[in-house]
């Protein structure tokens, strides 16, 4: 039944990305230029000379204006429409794929992403959120809220990876697993646990990147891994920043707030050890060159592969959990504190 | 309504009679206290704070806590209403407790046990920094002694000031859970109300026998989040200990008069005799 998605990668028509509030100065100049761009081509005004100068001034706008993005603009970048979704990454970056589906006991998800792949010459089980592309695919897999199926497909397929050698790539990028009457009668709670259990068991290496969303323990139950990394555009929150001000201040309209309160962009989790590397967008965040984010994801997937490689299995296993057991360590002075 | 209990619940109020919060009835405070805060008319489960739950699980005067000293760091610099430090000192003035865990070895029945309690009464049992490394602790002393780990959970989930870190402790005790299963250590999670978030979907849906209160309301998303989300009543009973039960997710029930017995006899029959080392596979996976 599995529709197998067999080699090389189809290149989507990129289609245009959300312009965010803050782009808008950065939209206006790409009109601009592009207006003198199509004039110059249709008369024969040689009009470089105005071009340039102008191409110039728009990469440092850019790049001002995204060093200058607050917190609440960064979570709306990592959900901008246009940003490469898992579903993208994995198709883009695998150079051979087969999706695998459902979790042999309830039924399949369409909002876990499961499948076995090539990346350059490593055989490799992916997982990842799948949020949808349009529409209908997005009603299908709840906006990338998973189910407890999800998160036990997910697993059934890290343990097959287990069983044949095959490293886990995990791709996270959701909202938050699902609330609702279906996923508390089985189990939401008990499925992102028992995922995080057994992945400090799973004796293959893992690499995990929130590559858009990271919301709470809906990312976490694919979440644990040797190495952790972010892009640099990614968010990675215990709490949505609406639900966080929605409990602090009794109003979702102060997520903002919120946002930043949470210390949730890339470099704070880098600061507190969370993550363990942040990988670099294109300048301007990967929903304005989907292609380029792509690629360095994969090399950096493959350069992450090569290194955990050549480590051996009980030193992994060790590290692994070294790593998340000295996570939140640094305590007060009690005595100080009194 | 229920849920409105949940968030209204105090520990047992001030003064000498009180109301239950299920039936109505007045309670005189003192007989109260010596039937385990358990109402005698219908039998509903008042919320105790972490050391009032020990004393009702431990032998007499056998508890003695540990890392006791643990406070919080307010890495984020985190300000809502008030800066998290501020409220970190309050919390403590108005539950007694100085964490939303209270951690140490005690005995049940006689025998040797390592304990974590969660405590709502201090920032409504929110898992941080502190709470987490207090069930991590716990969780590895059992494995480094060879005895039973129990953890009380009584928790709205993870906590929000601590961001991430918070998060994380989701994964740092599961991962110690898996320590102590490599080690063939027993590990018994018991439910209390609240249960809910980022504790549910952590170490207390990891017990190798879970048991729960009455009525307890457990689950990942908390209610009202799920109205909100699906604008539709909730059917009757959701999330509650017996739902639970009948769903399949914990393995008992059991009132709050015969959870010292319940414990107790669960140790004896399942933990890791002395001088047998069934279920222990010593330690392959983690390579030790």
């Amino acid at each position: 039944m599995a529709d197998s998605k067999s080699t090389k990668n189809t290149t989507r028509t990129p289609k245009a990305h959300e312009v965010l509030d803050f782009e808008r100065p950065i939209h206006e100049l790409e009109g601009k230029i592009a207006e003198l761009e199509a004039l110059s081509s249709d008369t024969n005004l040689k009009l470089g000379g105005e071009i340039t100068p102008l191409k110039h001034r728009l990469n440092r706008l850019v790049q001002e204006v995204f060093r200058a993005i607050s917190p609440w603009q960064q979570v709306q970048v990592a959900r901008a429409a246009g940003r490469p979704l898992c579903e993208d990454f994995v198709e883009g970056m695998c150079d051979e794929l087969v999706e695998l589906h459902g979790d042999r006991n309830f039924r399949d998800d369409p909002a876990m992403m499961t499948a076995i792949a090539r990346i350059g010459s490593h055989r490799v089980m992916v997982v990842a959120h799948r949020k949808g592309r349009d529409t209908r695919e997005k009603i299908k897999a709840h906006f990338g809220c998973a189910h407890p199926e999800g998160y036990r497909k997910a697993l059934r397929k890290m343990k097959l990876a287990e069983k044949f050698g095959l490293p886990i790539v995990a791709l996270i990028n959701t909202p938050g697993a699902y609330p609702g009457i279906g996923a508390e009668e089985r189990g939401q709670g008990w499925a992102i646990a028992e995922n995080m259990q057994a992945m400090f068991a799973l004796k293959v290496p893992i690499v995990s990147i929130v590559v858009g969303e990271g919301g709470s323990g809906g990312a976490l139950g694919i979440g644990v891994a040797d190495r952790v990394l972010m892009m640099e555009h990614a968010y990675y929150s215990v709490i949505s920043p609406e639900g966080c001000a929605a409990i602090l201040w009794g109003d979702a309209k102060r997520a903002p707030d919120a946002a930043k309160a949470l210390r949730l962009c890339s470099k704070d989790l880098l600061s507190f050890g969370v993550v363990d590397a942040v990988l670099e967008e294109p300048v301007g965040a990967a929903h304005r060159a989907p292609a380029a984010a792509v690629q360095e994801l994969k090399r950096v997937i493959i350069e992450q592969l090569d290194q955990l490689g050549r480590v051996p299995m009980a030193e992994l296993l060790d590290m692994r959990f070294k790593k998340f057991r000295a996570m939140g360590t640094l305590f007060a002075d009690a005595a100080a504190v009194r | 309504m229920a849920w409105e209990r949940f968030r209204k619940k105090r520990d047992v109020p001030e003064g000498l009679w009180l109301k239950c919060k299920k039936c109505n009835e007045t309670l005189f405070k003192k007989d109260l206290e010596a039937v385990l805060s358990v109402c005698v008319h219908c039998g509903y489960h008042f919320g105790l704070n972490a050391r009032e739950r020990i004393a009702t699980l431990v032998d007499p005067d056998s508890f003695e806590e540990m890392w006791s000293d643990l406070r919080a760091i307010d890495r984020l610099g985190f300000v809502d209403k008030e800066p998290y430090t501020v409220k970190m000192t309050k919390a403590e003035a108005k539950s007694g407790s100085t964490e939303a865990a209270m951690a140490g070895v005690g005995r049940i029945d006689g025998l040797r046990v390592s304990l974590c309690v969660l405590d709502f009464s201090y920032m409504g049992g929110s898992m941080g920094t502190v709470v987490g490394e207090k069930v991590t602790r716990a969780l590895e002393l059992a494995a480094d002694e060879g005895i039973p780990c129990i953890v009380v959970a009584c928790s709205g989930g993870a906590r929000m000031h601590e961001g991430a870190l918070s998060l994380m402790q989701m994964a740092k005790t599961s991962g110690a859970i898996q320590r102590l299963a490599d080690r063939g250590g027993l590990f018994i999670s018991l439910l209390t109300n609240p249960t809910t978030g980022g504790v549910t979907a952590s170490f207390a849906a990891l017990g190798d026998v879970i048991y729960a209160e009455p009525e307890a309301l457990i689950g990942f998303a908390g209610p009202r989040v799920i109205q909100e989300t699906l604008r539709t009543e909730l059917p009757e009973g959701f999330q509650r200990s017996e739902f639970l039960l009948e769903r399949g997710f914990i393995d008992r029930i059991v009132a709050r008069k015969d959870l010292r017995a319940t414990l107790a006899q669960t140790i004896r029959l399942l933990a890791p005799q002395p001088g047998c080392n069934a279920g222990s596979n010593g330690g392959s996976n983690t390579g030790a």
